[in-house]
């Protein structure tokens, strides 16, 4: 069975959350910790959303310094699959294993609501279950989402396509280009502010016209990648 | 003690610096017309500020202190040619009292 670890920070919220996408998606969750520096051999690693240290300095620039970062850095760059959600999303920026940065909300307010995305790249390790084009809804939630990134850098995403998902309808916090997730050159590391754990249990997802609260539609990026190790061996 | 200034880029919406400007306005101000929000830094070390030191601190300021992505690490200085400036604004408010 694969192995999957999720980082818990200092003010990490989402990372039980994540954990049970995980268990749910058919791979063991590894609960790891921001000051060890073990990855404890995990498959792939996902940085989970929250608050971590408060998002003193810049949202994700402190947890960027954590002493397992290191090791996931090592590792992502070596092509281990890494997965950042929100605020994991600001510590791949913050570690510069994804470019660009994520600044405060246009409009300045915290924004909590079901969006629709696109996937414009469905040859990531988080995304192969995809088809490019696709729709799907997951739960969104961010005070600073804006997604930003000099000229240069966004010709480069756009231009190598690797933008990996886009919003769909609403532009929720102003990212540019309705940036919502991006990913490294490799395909293996993949940030993005909505949240997919939050979208993985029926009668716990966004309302679909089926149901209420009975969108999965966030399991399919766990189980991408689990398809993507299994590939592998 | 080393003072760090950290301002967001200038061609970046400052959401907090915008909201902050409408603030001004409901309070009837009309002079300020804008308004950015940016990080002051003051470190303390132990033993003189020598170059080596001074140097660290540029390299901190680049590397932890701001993002370049988003940031312009817009002063490095001692706080002793700050406390200058105070003089020098206590001077300018005498003249106008």
């Amino acid at each position: 069975m694969s192995r999957v670890g999720v980082v818990t920070f200092p003010g990490s919220l989402d990372d039980r959350d994540a954990q049970r996408a995980i268990r749910i998606a058919g791979a063991e969750a590894v609960p790891l910790w921001h000051a060890d520096h073990d990855l404890q051999g995990v498959d792939a690693v996902v940085l989970p959303g929250g608050f971590s240290y408060g998002d003193y300095l810049r949202c994700g620039a402190i947890a960027a310094q954590a002493r397992i970062m290191r090791e996931v850095i090592d590792r992502a760059n070596a092509g281990m699959p890494v997965l950042g959600i929100c605020n994991g999303f600001q510590i791949l920026v913050e570690s510069h294993l994804l470019p660009g940065g994520l600044i405060r909300n246009d409009h300045g307010s915290f924004v909590c609501r079901d969006q629709r995305l696109r996937v414009e790249n469905a040859d990531t390790v988080w995304t192969s279950d995809f088809e490019v084009g696709e729709e799907f809804v997951v739960p969104l939630k961010n005070g600073e989402g804006g997604y930003i990134a000099s000229e240069e850098t966004l010709r480069e995403l756009e231009g190598e396509g690797r933008v990996v998902f886009r919003y769909v309808d609403v532009n929720p916090n102003g990212s540019m280009n309705d940036i919502a997730g991006i990913t490294n050159a490799r395909g293996n590391v993949v940030g993005l502010m909505p949240h997919p754990e939050h979208a993985v249990e029926p009668g716990f997802g966004p309302d679909t016209d089926a149901a209420m609260r009975s969108g999965v539609d966030g399991l399919r990026l766990f189980r991408s990648a689990l398809d993507s190790l299994l590939a592998r061996v | 003690m080393i003072v760090v200034e950290v301002m967001p880029k200038p061609e970046l919406l400052d959401p907090a610096g915008k909201a902050t400007l409408g603030a001004i306005g409901r309070l009837g101000q009309t002079a300020v017309e804008g308004v950015r929000i940016g990080k002051r830094f003051e470190l303390t070390v132990d033993g003189p500020v020598t170059p080596e030191v001074l140097a660290e601190v540029r390299a901190l300021a680049d590397d932890l202190l701001s993002n370049s992505v988003i940031e312009d690490v817009v002063s490095i200085h001692l706080a002793s040619s700050e406390d200058l400036l105070d003089e020098l604004d206590e001077g300018a408010s005498g003249e106008t009292r």
